[in-house]
């Protein structure tokens, strides 16, 4: 069943339909899209509406270096499937591990923002609409983060124990599909947040 | 000896009968557990329209309280929208997809199988509400603040209890197995198609399938989206919906009509689908213009996209607002005006036979067409503040509904009942089913409009003389002792047919499309030998070498 999914040949000429992983990837993508929609316009329309509370620029702290981590972590993912597709294994491993530790840094830089905020600044989703907005919205994209992380750690324990071959490229490419989706919600939200709503 | 093979019957036992269909991944079981479970849900929902129906007969009636009444209605719109007309849809569609476009199964049939049991659980997650306790507030805890679940009715300070957590959870299971239904059908339709099954040669219904999972991806997930804030809310002390706060109710009523609108296009473009099948092979001719049946579902898929803030004309938007909407609405009835009249054309010269399936199907197209000129009507914004909220609203909504939706779903069944179980339903049955449903439907619904242009508003419990309502609702709800006689006759037929109806053979109805190129009901692998298609109508060139269809397209 799964080999039937990419090219059914005909007994004419190649009958070529779409790979079956990347159409169901790029759906989902677009329902998260839809979700993350949604809680951007949330956050959009209740710019400056908060009634009391800190503002945008009393609390918050751009995460620059979280942000580089994250943005990289796509391109050496790609760098990973490109060496995968080459039957370079020992350097897909390489790339995929450092894809994976760009990952939890930018999750743990999140994780620091949050304590300082919720534990120093006492600002937290209660305070007001702007900490309703931000941090349902970036721990939604952080929720999707960690997603990802333990995808990407399954595939790093797979890869470890040898058996991630270049057969497997596609299945890897499926998956980062996925992660290049959360990087590009990520550019988003960080314009969001950090740039227009500040 | 038999001149047709014999299937090898090997006795199973109830428990691994049992086994096979609850871990089943095949489209079809899947198919058909869908649609058992859309219509015990649906027996369910006629019985909260009978009670209803019942109260409001008679002017200040006391058959129910108030209280009990705004669960019915609640739970009706609920269960009607998410665990019955949705998942027989859907059901449908994962059976007949698969099998239309030549394949052995969906793209991901444990995917499929997922989005079912949510869907299962979903529904039971919703009535399990009425098992639970009554709270410290005494509150109840089945839902009562009407199908769409306005803030801040919903917010704990107002529904004090855990009525709005059933409703939020259960269709939050629902929305997530709709989801992957939704991938499910477009990956189906795009990576599974058969050799020569261009997308321009695909049946209508594998189309309207894949526009149906694309609209449910950006559909169901504001729904899922505007979920999660709610649980924010009532949970964590979020502000999404909260007034005192600064936020805005305003905002739970875009998120959801951002929903709640596409989401009756998720619900009719499967029915156009059937529509589809059904009519060209009742009329012998091919559907009149494919390409612009194509274009138009299409189309209605993106335009319905934009037209959500008809809900709320009354709501307080401005001028510009409004206009926007009501000219976006208006648009996208263009679309499906161009659905209808390719309909009719194929109908036009063709050699019509009022078999049960052509029957329902050409009630479908009177009242589809009525329900979509109400809703022309209500598009008008000065026309909706004076009928928002009142019954015009309703009987508006249970045309396309009951008079569209229901009737193309029946015409659905008498077509591929025989494919599904190898059994014809019974045509005598099937005739008075037709008639007494249309009476029941029309004496019911019909007559709603008046009330509502009288003045009588929704989800009242009661209302009183002397403002010449009681008739028209006398009359609703005497229509409704027909609709559920006929439903009775249906289900009677099925059950009849399915023990003891004429065997069916592959092809009852001379159809066209590769569903009837397989046994009935199909193995499990579906086709022996993959189908290999040169037009849209392979069954036909099959039968009629000398004239194949892939000459003229």
């Amino acid at each position: 069943m799964s080999a039937m999914g990419a090219n059914v040949a005909a007994s004419e000429g190649a009958w070529q339909l779409p790979s079956r992983g990347k159409v169901g990837m790029v759906c989902l993508i677009i329902a998260e899209s839809a979700i993350f929609t949604i809680f951007i316009a949330a956050y959009v329309f209740y710019i400056g509406k908060s009634l009391s509370g800190p503002t945008p620029r009393e609390v918050l702290k751009v995460p620059v270096v979280g942000t580089i981590c994250l943005l990289s972590s796509s391109l050496t993912m790609h760098w990973a499937i490109a060496a995968l597709r080459n039957a370079k294994t020992a350097m897909f491993g390489v790339f995929w591990f450092i894809t994976l530790a760009l990952g939890t840094i930018f999750i743990i830089g999140t994780g620091l923002e949050w304590r300082h905020m919720i534990y120093q600044d006492g600002f937290t989703i209660q305070t007001n609409l702007f900490g309703t907005t931000y941090y349902s919205l970036v721990g939604l994209h952080a929720s999707h983060v960690i997603v990802g992380l333990i995808g990407l750690a399954l595939v790093m324990i797979f890869a470890l124990l040898g058996k991630v071959k270049s057969e497997h490229t596609e299945r890897c490419e499926v998956f980062s599909l996925y992660w290049h989706f959360v990087d590009a919600i990520w550019v988003v939200v960080f314009t969001t947040v950090y740039i227009l709503g500040r | 000896m038999a001149s047709e093979a014999v299937p090898l019957t090997i006795r199973k036992s109830p428990l691994a009968v049992v086994y096979e269909w609850l871990g089943t991944a095949d489209h079809k079981k899947i198919g058909l557990l869908y649609i058992v479970y859309a219509l015990l849900f649906l027996v369910v929902m006629g019985i909260e329209a009978v009670l209803m129906r019942i109260q409001l007969a008679h002017a200040n009636s006391t058959f129910l309280s108030p209280q009990v009444f705004n669960r019915l209605f609640t739970l009706h719109g609920t269960t009607g929208v998410f665990f019955v007309a949705m998942p027989i849809l859907v059901g449908f569609g994962n059976y007949l997809v698969p099998l239309m476009i030549g394949a052995r199964d969906m793209a991901y049939p444990r995917l499929n199988a997922f989005g079912f049991w949510m869907t299962a659980f979903g529904g039971l997650l919703l009535y399990g509400s009425f098992f639970a306790g009554n709270s410290i507030a005494q509150a109840g805890a089945a839902p009562d603040f009407g199908w769409f679940a306005y803030a801040p009715l919903t917010s704990t300070a107002f529904s004090p209890g855990h009525s709005t957590d059933y409703w939020n959870l259960a269709i939050l299971l629902g929305g997530v197995g709709s989801i992957a239904g939704g991938i499910n059908f477009v990956a189906t339709v795009l990576t599974m198609r058969c050799p020569g099954m261009t997308l321009s040669k695909m049946p209508l219904l594998a189309w309207m399938n894949m526009v149906l999972g694309g609209l449910i991806l950006v559909t169901i997930s504001p729904l899922t989206a505007a979920q999660l804030m709610l649980m924010a809310d009532r949970y964590v002390g979020a502000h999404f919906f909260d007034v005192q706060a600064g936020g805005s109710v305003v905002m739970w009523m875009h998120f959801f009509w951002i929903f709640g609108h596409p989401e009756v296009y998720v619900l009719i473009i499967p029915c156009f689908a059937f529509i589809s099948e059904i009519v060209p092979v009742f009329s012998r001719k091919a559907i009149f213009g494919y390409p612009a049946m194509v274009a138009a579902t299409v189309c209605i898929g993106f335009v319905s996209l934009g037209v959500w803030a008809h809900h709320m004309f009354a709501v307080g938007m401005p001028s510009y607002g409004n206009a926007f909407f009501v000219l976006t609405t208006m648009v996208v009835a263009v679309p499906t005006g161009i659905k209808i009249f390719n309909w009719l054309a194929t109908l036009w010269g063709g050699r019509i036979r009022f078999a049960t399936p052509m029957m329902f199907a050409v009630g479908f197209l009177f009242q589809f067409l009525v329900g979509g000129l109400t809703g022309i009507m209500l598009a008008t914004a000065p026309f909706d503040w004076q009928l928002t909220n009142s019954y015009f609203v309703v009987a508006h909504f249970h045309y396309v509904i009951v008079g569209g939706i229901m009737f193309s779903i029946f015409g659905a069944f008498y077509y591929w009942f025989p494919k599904m179980t190898g059994r014809m339903l019974s045509e005598t049955l099937g005739k008075w089913h037709f008639w007494i449903f249309l009476i029941g439907f029309h004496l019911t619904f019909d007559s709603l409009h008046i009330p509502g242009l009288l003045g009588m508003p929704r989800r009242i419990y009661t209302y009183e003389a002397g403002r010449g309502w009681e008739i028209w609702n006398m009359i609703a709800s005497i229509g409704v002792i027909f609709q559920g006689a006929a439903v009775l006759i249906f289900v009677y037929n099925v059950v009849k047919s399915y023990i003891a109806g004429k065997p069916a053979g592959n092809d009852p109805w001379d159809a066209w499309t590769l569903e009837w190129a397989t046994t009935s009901p199909p193995p499990e692998y579906n086709f022996a030998v993959v189908p290999e298609v040169r037009s849209r109508r392979p069954l036909w060139d099959i039968k009629h070498p000398e004239d194949p269809d892939w000459k003229y397209e």
